[in-house]
């Protein structure tokens, strides 16, 4: 059991931060180039040169484009109308037309994104080159195009597992320290040793912190590795406090050992207990903030996870490290967990109490 | 002053099922109480009740003078249990098991050594050993030294026999005589009748009530019907016959033979050879015996 609890975070951190990543390449693009002219030749070969698209092909059939989708052999069709390059000189204003599988709602947006991106750029160039061609001979006056400049703070190369990696460290000591304490009093029911225990003069709270310091302390110890893992495999330097982290966690594992508490106590087999865990615990992690932005939520979701601990924990660990958050910034949060920790506490114990 | 175990009508039903209907006993001083009776007669409820670990519906106990309920903390400190149950932890070592009940009872394993000497030093060669890869009677052996290890004033050891070999449980039964000099109090409970003569005092339970209570020699002697042990190759057959005989007042299987009782008092041996003759059963014996604890059990039960 006990190298399990050690080599298991390290595997999931590796894989996990690895796999679950939003960045998505060689996005298979489909034209339909009914222009045939030098505009649209530019346009695709602005597909050509990323990273982002891959060039499966090319037809006048929309036919044949369509089967390449329903095939998922293409992502993306693309589709340049005749008159392409006429409309855009004579009349400023010319269509692309692009079909997306959107099975994956995220790897759509994404695909709609980098390729706005890439149309944005050709427009520009051809806005430049139009404009010092034939300033005067356009009918309607273009607006000055925009240029948009920006940064990317606190993950300057938007390095998903930057992103990732802190937030996969709530998940561990999630599991870790709930999982086993929620497993914890309820296999003392189902050995019955329980029933020896409680005949001694033994204190209930006595009772109570011998099941849970010990995998507190591993919950941090796991927490450590995990730290360990971010700085060392990852190099993600912790921009924040390490008290701060660690002040949190200590206090977050708490709460979650609360909740495995009470499972424990209102549960008589382990089998229960696990089931009725991951229930909770995949709906915390699903809306922890861990891979849907909270505010992309429906409001009543955004709601609901207020009472959800693995978000706080999500938002300070990501603040303390990316952002370099210190106590002041992230206060209210462990004003909140402490809550969080007394409150499910509290009931475990009460309900513990009135079970025996 | 009351006598260590005292109980005034205690009843207890789980839902709609009653498992304890106004249960009264005493158990005196550095005597060892039996509770005999078979599966689901309510013993463990007793116990847990008595233990604690139990509210009863209604009445009254005192464990050493202590309520059960208002008291529950006192009689933690001064009784030891051993559940049916081995409820030992199964991933700790035999000694380890030992020094953890000591401690919590906040003692050490030398101050009481002395108690448990006669049990603990069978399984101190195992001492390293995980008690889940104990035998069942060194199991109960180590279970029985936890229960001792802080000098309990009442014992309470429910179906402490169940599952061990016969020579264990002999062995087990001379351990608990001995505990006696110490002063001890011990409620023991057991579905072996056989095991009752072991015991100072009986209880028999059945359906949550309590059939009787009296010393076994007494209850045996209180007997007054005429018992007969018949033995036959035919057991089964035999015993179906006599079922629907007209004149049986009981009859039962008792391990290798059968125990016979007539509705007629006084009816001689030679009679019933005669009849029994008569019954297509040439091949068995017959004999007049004495009555044991479950020839009064079957008795009692039969008069509910």
């Amino acid at each position: 059991m006990l190298p399990i609890i050690f080599v298991m975070p390290i595997v999931q951190l590796l894989i996990l931060s690895n796999a679950a990543t939003f960045e998505i390449k060689n996005l298979k693009i489909y034209f339909n180039d009914f222009d045939k002219s030098t505009y649209s030749n530019r346009l695709k070969s602005k597909f050509y040169q990323t990273d982002y698209f891959q060039i499966t092909g090319e037809s006048t059939s929309r036919k044949m484009a369509e089967a390449q989708l329903s095939r998922n052999t293409a992502d993306i069709i693309c589709e340049i109308p005749q008159d392409f390059e006429k409309n855009a000189v004579k009349y400023g204003l010319s269509k692309v037309f692009f079909k997306i599988n959107a099975i994956d709602g995220m790897k759509a947006g994404l695909t709609v994104n980098y390729a706005q991106n890439i149309l944005e750029g050709f427009i520009s160039e051809i806005n430049n080159e139009l404009s010092y061609k034939l300033s005067s001979a356009i009918a309607s006056p273009r607006p000055k195009s925009i240029r948009v400049n920006y940064s990317n703070w606190y993950n300057e190369r938007l390095d998903y597992k930057t992103f990732m990696v802190p937030a996969l460290l709530v998940l561990l000591v999630t599991l870790i320290g709930g999982f086993l304490s929620s497993l914890n009093i309820v296999r003392e029911k189902e050995m019955g040793t329980i029933e020896q225990i409680n005949v001694t003069p033994i204190k209930k709270y006595q009772f109570i912190i011998g099941k849970l310091l010990p995998f507190w302390i591993l919950a941090l110890f796991v927490f450590t590795i995990g730290l360990l893992c971010t700085r060392y495999i990852f190099f993600i330097p912790l921009a924040g406090s390490l008290l701060v982290l660690y002040a949190f966690a200590a206090i977050f594992v708490l709460a979650i050992m609360g909740i495995g508490l009470f499972l424990s106590s209102v549960t008589d087999t382990q089998q229960q207990a696990m089931f009725v865990f991951w229930f909770i615990v995949v709906i915390f992690i699903l809306m922890s903030g861990l891979f849907t932005a909270i505010e992309n939520m429906p409001v009543w979701a955004q709601n609901l996870t207020r009472i959800n601990p693995l978000r706080y924990f999500m938002e300070v660990i990501r603040m303390v490290i990316l952002k370099g958050s210190g106590f002041n910034e992230v206060k209210v949060h462990f004003l909140i967990i402490t809550g969080f920790a007394i409150a499910t506490n509290s009931i475990a114990v009460w309900r513990y109490r009135k079970k025996s | 002053m009351r006598p260590p175990i005292d109980i005034y009508g205690i009843s207890k039903h789980y839902e709609d099922i009653i498992a304890l209907k106004d249960i009264s006993f005493q158990v005196n001083k550095a005597e060892i109480f039996g509770l005999i009776g078979p599966d689901g007669a309510g013993k463990t409820s007793m116990f847990r009740i008595l233990t604690t670990l139990l509210l009863p519906d209604t009445g009254e106990a005192y464990v050493q003078g202590y309520h059960i309920v208002k008291d529950y903390k006192k009689i933690r400190e001064i009784i030891g249990y051993m559940p049916g149950r081995f409820s030992l932890y199964q991933d700790l070592s035999v000694e380890e098991n030992l020094s953890l009940f000591a401690s919590i009872f906040g003692t050490t394993i030398e101050e009481n050594y002395e108690l448990v000497k006669e049990i603990y030093s069978q399984i101190e060669p195992f001492k390293d050993r995980r008690a889940g890869q104990l035998s069942g009677g060194m199991k109960q052996k180590l279970a029985l030294s936890c229960a001792l290890i802080h000098k309990p004033e009442v014992l309470f050891l429910d179906e402490p026999t169940t599952g061990v070999d016969p020579v264990s449980r002999t062995e087990f039964w001379g351990i608990l005589k001995n505990l006696k000099a110490y002063g001890i109090t011990i409620l023991v409970s057991t579905p072996y009748m056989d095991e009752a003569n072991m015991c100072d005092n009986i209880g028999l339970i059945q359906n949550g009530e309590i059939l009787s209570i009296d010393t076994p020699g007494k209850m045996t002697q209180d007997f007054d019907r005429d018992i007969y042990a018949i033995k036959t190759k035919h057991k089964h057959k035999f015993l179906n016959t006599l079922k629907s005989y007209e004149n049986t007042y009981s009859v039962f299987s008792f391990g290798d033979s059968i125990h016979y009782i007539d509705v007629r008092n006084n009816v001689k041996e030679s009679e019933l050879i005669s009849t029994f003759s008569k019954m297509e059963f040439p091949e068995f014996n017959i004999e007049k015996i004495k009555p044991t604890v479950e020839d009064c059990f079957m008795d009692l039960m039969k008069q509910e």
